[in-house]
């Protein structure tokens, strides 16, 4: 009852101002200014030389990465929503928007909801110049949601989902509703060694190393720089 | 995808590899990229202004100039850089796009100019940011408007018309057009004249006049000098009736014409007449047939034909119409609303004026638009209160749709002003433009007098005035081209000589002598003698074109004429014939004209530098007679 009388009075109050406003005849103040000044957040990368000794990328390729990413970003940072909307134009047959966030994650090492272009860079460092085991981690801690050091059921239901909603609806052959969870049983089936309905990153590496598949398919990104 | 995305596919392809393990399949293999993949920087100068950017930028768009390989056609060696010589400031606009993706519209530039450089550099207007895209596409309609207006006004009224146009378009074209010639102009204002009597006369017929002998009351002058009006209205709409009839049959689509607003107008003009003779003299309808007399007064719209202002205002309403639905809109409301409140505020008065709710609606229209005639006053305090804040209300209502309207008056009567300034300026372009024509043709025929066509070598090279190179390469193509048609070019004024004289037959008056003398004549020509040779030959073509037939049938009199004396002269103007030097079979018929002002009037001989004026195919042997026609 208490908090009712409070708004009551609150929006008392309020309209005895503007009706006050409307006599006395003040303008209304402009309420952009306010908003200006939220939005100029800017970022600046570290030195060239410490990026290239942190990363597998000579000057030139920093320099031509980054002064593609500040074109597309000139605040210095990624968020999620930008993310999302890059990723949706990638792949406009479906729904791309929960890979991209699962993916967001991966990139966003220091969890703090933008990425920066260290971060950037850093992972493509690995993904295209790294060994077979730094991606393998990589991948390992895309498919780890929650970052526990394990990957169960769920979770790969979850990637596992957010790729296949990435097709869109239009397939050949028609999409089943649990594709999804055999695709999961067989993820399982393969990299669960000892069938304790998690897979750890050993248990991981050592499976994706034994399968010629994945060993060669994943010489294949080498030269997308 | 716009070329941001571009940018983050590669880093989109990496991220590929966390879908390996999940992969049933063998990944396909990447496309070989054998571009180089350094970036390197370009040097673009446009008109000496030098840009410089990156490679990468401009491989954005593949699709356009700078993106595609076209640009290699623009490549300076010497200088190592991309030269192009165009606006230097547009250029910048357009370098922007490449760099931030997003086309800007400098609200300074020419739109057609804009358009014109997006064209050359491929880049499709479309893409245009939304921050300038409303900006552009006004300023593209506006220019797409004036150039309609432009062309329409060109097209429209002072062509002439062409020339085998049947006796309806031009009846049509003069009711149209009454500019076009005197007997429109007449009727024309024969039509207006008859619209105001007849608009004065129905307005004068209800005047009263002084009363008859005898009678004290007053009479209007309609019914004291009744049979005068009748005479005068039966005049007016037979007038309008025979317009109206010469228009139906004139027009080009009967059925569109009869639903024009024009015709309408008309029809209801003259039908009130109609039907008063039709119906009989009853009291009972004669209600009616007042009612239908006022239809008389439409006439006075007939005279929208007359005034362009009036029919400026037609237009204007007719485009204000939703702002004039909104004002009506929004009275009728303000009206009921008041009415119901000044009804119910007034109830208890005696004596009240304000008797039901309609009959307050007057009071409120009235007092809304601040008439305020005071035929019914509110008595009671609720009752002036609300009826003060109803006038002010009313102003309000009222003042708000009211500048639309004005603006839209004043761009459409601005629109007719330009339209008319516009063909102003038209005529005096055309004839510019024809007299620069004319010039350029007389430049031609100049040349071929002065013996330009001979070789360099012969004395008349040196009188040759100075020329181009581009005029000379002019004439010769003109030249070629007289020598594929085998017929040559001549002025317009020889030319209008010939058609005239061939419709006028015969000529009888000429002022200078016609002698004839049979000779060869030699193969160097005089200046002069080429010059009336040619015009002579030129209007021998001009008159074969029309008369072939009768070259054919005068080819068989084979008469050769010894034209001596003028009258024999005067008599087979026709069969002259020609000499020609080389025995080319030309025959030629001549009408001769009428001696130009600027002709000496020495006797010379046919230059035979005009073979080949027709060679027709049909002729045979033919002795020719040198004919020596002079003071051409």
């Amino acid at each position: 009852m208490s908090g009712c009388a409070r708004r009551c009075k609150h929006g008392l109050v309020k309209f005895a101002v503007s009706v006050s406003k409307l006599v006395t005849g003040t303008l209304n103040k402009d309420k952009l200014d306010d908003d200006l000044e939220l939005s100029i957040v800017c970022h600046r990368p570290e030195g060239l030389e410490q990026l290239e000794a942190q990363t597998n990328f000579n000057k030139k390729e920093l320099q031509v990465l980054y002064r593609g990413f500040k074109n597309e970003c000139p605040s210095g940072v990624v968020n999620e929503e930008t993310f999302k909307q890059i990723y949706s134009q990638f792949f406009p047959h479906g729904d791309a928007s929960t890979y991209a966030h699962y993916l967001f994650n991966a990139f966003d090492s220091s969890h703090n909801g933008s990425i920066k272009f260290e971060d950037f860079v850093t992972a493509l460092s690995i993904l295209l110049r790294g060994t077979t085991t730094e991606k393998l981690e990589w991948t390992f801690n895309l498919y780890d949601i929650n970052r526990d050091g394990y990957i169960n059921k769920e979770e790969m239901m979850d990637i596992v989902k957010a790729i296949y909603d990435m097709m869109g609806r239009f397939t050949y052959p028609a999409l089943k509703t649990d594709t999804p969870k055999q695709h999961v049983d067989a993820f399982f089936q393969k990299m669960d060694k000892n069938r304790d309905g998690v897979v750890t990153l050993d248990e991981f590496i050592v499976s994706c190393t034994e399968d010629e598949n994945i060993m060669r398919s994943l010489q294949l990104f080498e030269n997308v720089i | 995808m716009a070329a941001g995305v571009a940018t983050w596919l590669p880093f989109a392809r990496a991220a590929a590899v966390g879908w390996l393990p999940l992969a049933k399949k063998t990944m396909p293999k990447p496309p070989i990229d054998k571009k180089n993949r350094n970036d390197e920087i370009l040097f673009v100068n446009v008109s000496g202004l030098r840009f410089q950017t990156w490679k990468n930028t401009l491989d954005r768009y593949p699709d356009t100039l700078l993106g595609s390989s076209e640009k290699e056609f623009f490549y300076n060696e010497d200088t190592q850089e991309y030269f192009f010589d165009r606006d230097p400031e547009m250029f910048r606009h357009i370098l922007n796009f490449y760099r931030t993706g997003r086309l800007h519209y400098p609200r300074q530039e020419c739109i057609q100019a804009f358009d014109e450089e997006l064209a050359f550099y491929g880049i499709v207007p479309d893409i245009i940011g939304d921050c300038c895209m409303e900006e552009y596409r006004d300023r593209k309609k506006e220019n797409q408007e004036r150039l309609a207006v432009d062309t329409e006004a060109e097209m429209a009224t002072d062509t002439p018309l062409p020339p085998h146009s049947t006796h309806r378009e031009r009846l049509w074209r003069a009711f149209e057009n009454p500019h076009t010639s005197t007997m429109a102009l007449v009727f024309y204002y024969v039509t207006g004249f008859f619209i105001a009597v007849s608009v004065i006369a129905n307005v004068v017929e209800t005047v009263p006049c002084r009363p008859l002998k005898g009678s004290k009351k007053d009479l209007p002058c309609g019914e004291k000098y009744s049979l005068a009006f009748f005479c005068m209205d039966t005049a007016c709409v037979l007038i309008f009736t025979f317009e109206y009839l010469m228009r139906l049959f004139a027009a080009p689509s009967r059925c569109k014409f009869m639903r024009s607003v024009m015709s309408v107008i008309d029809v209801v003009a003259i039908m009130p007449y109609y039907i008063g003779l039709v119906m009989p003299e009853n009291e009972d309808v004669s209600g009616a047939f007042v009612t239908l007399r006022v239809f008389r007064v439409f006439r006075i719209f007939k005279f929208s034909r007359h005034s362009q202002g009036l029919r400026i205002l037609g237009y204007t309403l007719k485009s204000c119409a939703s702002e004039l639905g909104f004002l009506l809109f929004s009275l009728t409301m303000a009206i009921i609303i008041f009415a119901t409140v000044m009804f119910y505020a007034e109830k208890g008065t005696k004596g009240t004026n304000f008797t039901s709710i309609p009959a307050s609606f007057w009071y409120t229209i009235v007092t809304m638009t601040t008439l305020g005639y005071g035929d019914m006053v509110p008595n009671t305090i609720a009752g002036k209160i609300f009826g003060s804040i109803c006038s002010l209300s009313g102003v309000l209502v009222i003042a708000l749709p009211v500048p639309v309207i004005v603006s839209n008056f004043s761009r459409i009567y601005h629109q007719n002003q330009r339209a008319d300034k516009m063909r102003a300026q038209q005529k005096v372009r055309l004839a510019r433009i024809r007299l620069a024509k004319k010039g350029t043709t007389n430049a031609f025929l100049q040349y071929k007098e002065e013996g330009g066509f001979h070789d360099r070598d012969h004395d008349g090279a040196l009188c040759l005035k100075n020329r181009s190179s581009f005029e000379h390469q002019h004439h010769h193509l003109l030249h070629c081209l007289e020598k594929t048609t085998n017929h040559e070019f001549t002025d317009e004024l020889t030319f209008s000589e010939m058609c005239m004289t061939e419709s006028v037959g015969y000529r009888t008056s000429r002022s200078t002598s016609i002698s004839s003398q049979q000779g060869v004549s030699t193969s160097c020509c005089p200046r002069r003698a080429k010059r009336r040779a040619i015009r002579l030959a030129n209007s021998t073509v001009s008159v074969s074109r029309g008369s072939v037939q009768e070259l054919d049938t005068l080819h068989v009199h084979k008469t050769t004429i010894r034209p001596q004396s003028r009258s024999s002269l005067n008599a087979r103007t026709e069969d002259l014939k020609l000499n020609c030097d080389d025995r080319d079979f030309t025959a030629a018929i001549i009408s001769i004209p009428t001696p130009p002002a600027n002709t000496p009037d020495e006797s010379l001989p046919p230059s035979p530098a005009i073979p080949g004026i027709l060679r027709n195919s049909r002729s045979s042997s033919f002795t020719h007679e040198t004919v020596k026609i002079s003071s051409l």
